[in-house]
């Protein structure tokens, strides 16, 4: 049985299948590679230490990004410690308490709707519901933030609540602890991976966001202790972007910007992996 | 004793209230859409707003139809999928049975990569280098066009569709092949008419979240497509439902009829985005049938 048993016919189609795969493939891969070295070389070409640790400044007709990537840590930052905990909280009630089927679909459809609506409309209705109310400030981004990434957050501690064994569950109620000390001492430690998964997923995600922050958090550059910060309004790296680039025409300033966005993404998705790979060593042992 | 009950009792309706959360921020952002989007459609008229062929929200005597917005995103979107699904679901059959396992890694790593580039990266690049291309191949004054927007879309929904597809690819059972193969089919021939047949719900669902992303997509269009409110043309600047928003809301006057009609569009882009879940549902329903 060799394929030249094949008919003529079966063979062509074969190779053209074949070859249209290696095809798609390559140039998928050969696009990433080519947008990440692009971006690299561009902007990592004549970036200097000054334009890291410097704000922007009328006098001297320089550019500085450093007000805006202390307001990207605070922005992670302050949406992280919002929205791990409600996420876990979230998925505890769904996988622990929930026993009502109606209501854990309708809670779950609501998170799949949540993720799928796009950043634009979070950028408005966030400005509407938070802006309004707080100001153009960094905790309205956040705020925002928060509500954009619940869903992941959920999901993926629910993923490793679901993991943790119900043995232990009915270990804890043996030794006449109540639901909430078992909740405590069993569940939660059990489900520390989901939660640290979640937490690197959001970073990425509050990292890359634009669009719902212009809005909500501004665009300006001043540079603020974490306090006042959080009530004034400022861009993130990605707005900064966007305004120079766009607005502003200072592609260099967007391509120098896009590098240090791209490194770290570029850390983010290894150390996803990283944290995958260790889990699942971790889950088989 | 009684303590612990007080003590379980907050809890319960702690958790449950944080379980409630999203229903509630649902219902919130619906709300707040519905409520802020309807007075400027009552102003305009229902009609004239969705099919009005004109937007022009500053001149003297404004017009506010918005059928050019809604056009421009649905061709762009459309195109987009046309073009990104062959590619990635080729691409996601080569990583599912083809690859070894390090090509694989080394495949998906950068696909995850792409993935997760910040919209503005990409619209940056398709700024800089996508639309000086466009104008000079097809010899325009300009290449900010619906061209280089279905382009810049098509890249950035590929690694959806190809992640997905992977997925669903990966989950039919082995047995099903191993009987095709049995009867003297080809690898190649067991792919298209086992492999696929099977994972169609997946792929599908894969279609249509990746229909979603293009048609929400915002920061990364709105620097390659122009933003002027033509009807939708290959070659000419034309703005999406997402960029209309975009581009006036941050000079739009708190109250006008300008500014009301943006979150009208808002308004219309979360219906599309509803109806496409709704979609998803279905599709993904299906497969859990199957």
């Amino acid at each position: 049985m060799g394929d030249n048993k094949l008919s003529r016919k079966k063979r062509l189609f074969t190779i053209i299948l074949k070859v249209l795969m290696v095809l798609s493939i390559l140039i998928t891969v050969a696009l990433i590679l080519w947008m990440i070295i692009f971006v690299l070389f561009k902007g990592l070409k004549d970036i200097s230490w000054h334009f890291i640790v410097s704000k922007p400044s009328y006098i001297n007709e320089s550019i500085g990004i450093w007000p805006n990537i202390v307001n990207t840590i605070y922005i992670v930052f302050t949406t992280i410690i919002v929205v791990i905990p409600a996420g876990t909280a979230a998925a505890i009630y769904l996988n622990e308490y929930g026993k009502n089927k109606k209501l854990i679909k309708i809670i779950e459809y609501a998170s799949e709707t949540l993720s799928a609506i796009p950043s634009i409309i979070y950028g408005l209705v966030g400005m509407l519901i938070f802006s309004n109310n707080i100001g153009t400030s960094i905790l309205a981004g956040c705020l925002t933030l928060v509500i954009m990434n619940l869903p992941t957050v959920m999901r993926t501690v629910q993923e490793s609540l679901k993991t943790v064994p119900n043995s232990y569950r009915e270990g804890a109620y043996a030794l006449s602890a109540g639901k909430f000390r078992m909740i405590t001492t069993v569940v939660i430690p059990g489900c520390i991976d989901g939660i640290v998964t979640s937490c690197i997923l959001a970073i990425g995600r509050i990292i890359s966001e634009s669009a719902a922050l212009i809005y909500t958090a501004g665009i300006s550059n001043a540079c603020k202790n974490y306090f006042s910060g959080l009530f004034s309004s400022g861009a993130s790296l990605t707005v900064a972007l966007y305004v120079y680039a766009k607005e502003q025409g200072e592609i260099q300033v967007g391509y120098q910007i896009a590098a240090i966005l791209m490194i770290l993404t570029f850390i983010i998705n290894i150390l996803t992996v990283k944290i995958a790979s260790k889990l699942k060593k971790r889950r088989l042992s | 004793m009684k303590k612990n009950k007080i003590v379980e009792n907050i809890a319960y309706i702690v958790f449950l209230i944080f379980g409630m959360l999203t229903i509630a921020c649902v219902l919130l952002i619906t709300v707040y859409l519905i409520v802020s989007g309807i007075p400027a459609i009552k102003e305009i008229g229902l009609i004239n707003f969705l099919f009005g062929k004109k937007w022009a929200s500053t001149a003297q005597e404004p017009s506010f139809g918005i059928l050019p917005f809604i056009l421009t995103s649905v061709y762009g979107t459309a195109a987009a999928t046309v073009l990104a699904v062959p590619v990635g679901l080729l691409s996601s059959i080569y990583i599912s049975r083809y690859a070894n396992k390090k090509v694989r890694s080394v495949i998906e790593s950068f696909i995850n990569m792409l993935a997760s580039i910040p919209s503005v990266v990409v619209g940056l690049i398709g700024m800089v280098v996508l639309v000086p291309t466009v104008a000079k191949v097809f010899r325009l004054s300009d290449g900010a066009t619906l061209a280089s927007a279905i382009v810049v879309l098509t890249i950035m929904i590929l690694p959806n569709v190809i992640k997905v597809s992977v997925t669903s690819l990966d989950a039919v059972k082995k047995e099903y092949e191993d009987g095709s193969i049995a009867l003297g089919a080809t690898k190649e021939e067991t792919i298209i008419k086992v492999t696929i047949p099977k994972a169609k719900s997946g792929i599908a669902s894969a279609i249509v979240l990746a229909i979603g992303r293009a048609i929400g997509e915002a920061m990364a269009v709105v620097m390659v497509s122009g933003n002027v409110a033509n009807m939708p043309t290959l070659f000419d600047s034309v703005r999406f439902l997402t960029t209309a928003i975009s581009s006036e809301m941050s000079y739009a006057s708190v109250g006008s009829l300008q500014r009301n009609a943006l979150f009208s569009i808002a308004l219309v882009l979360y219906v599309f985005i509803m109806l496409i879940n709704a979609f998803l549902n279905i599709f993904l329903k299906k497969g859990q049938e199957n």
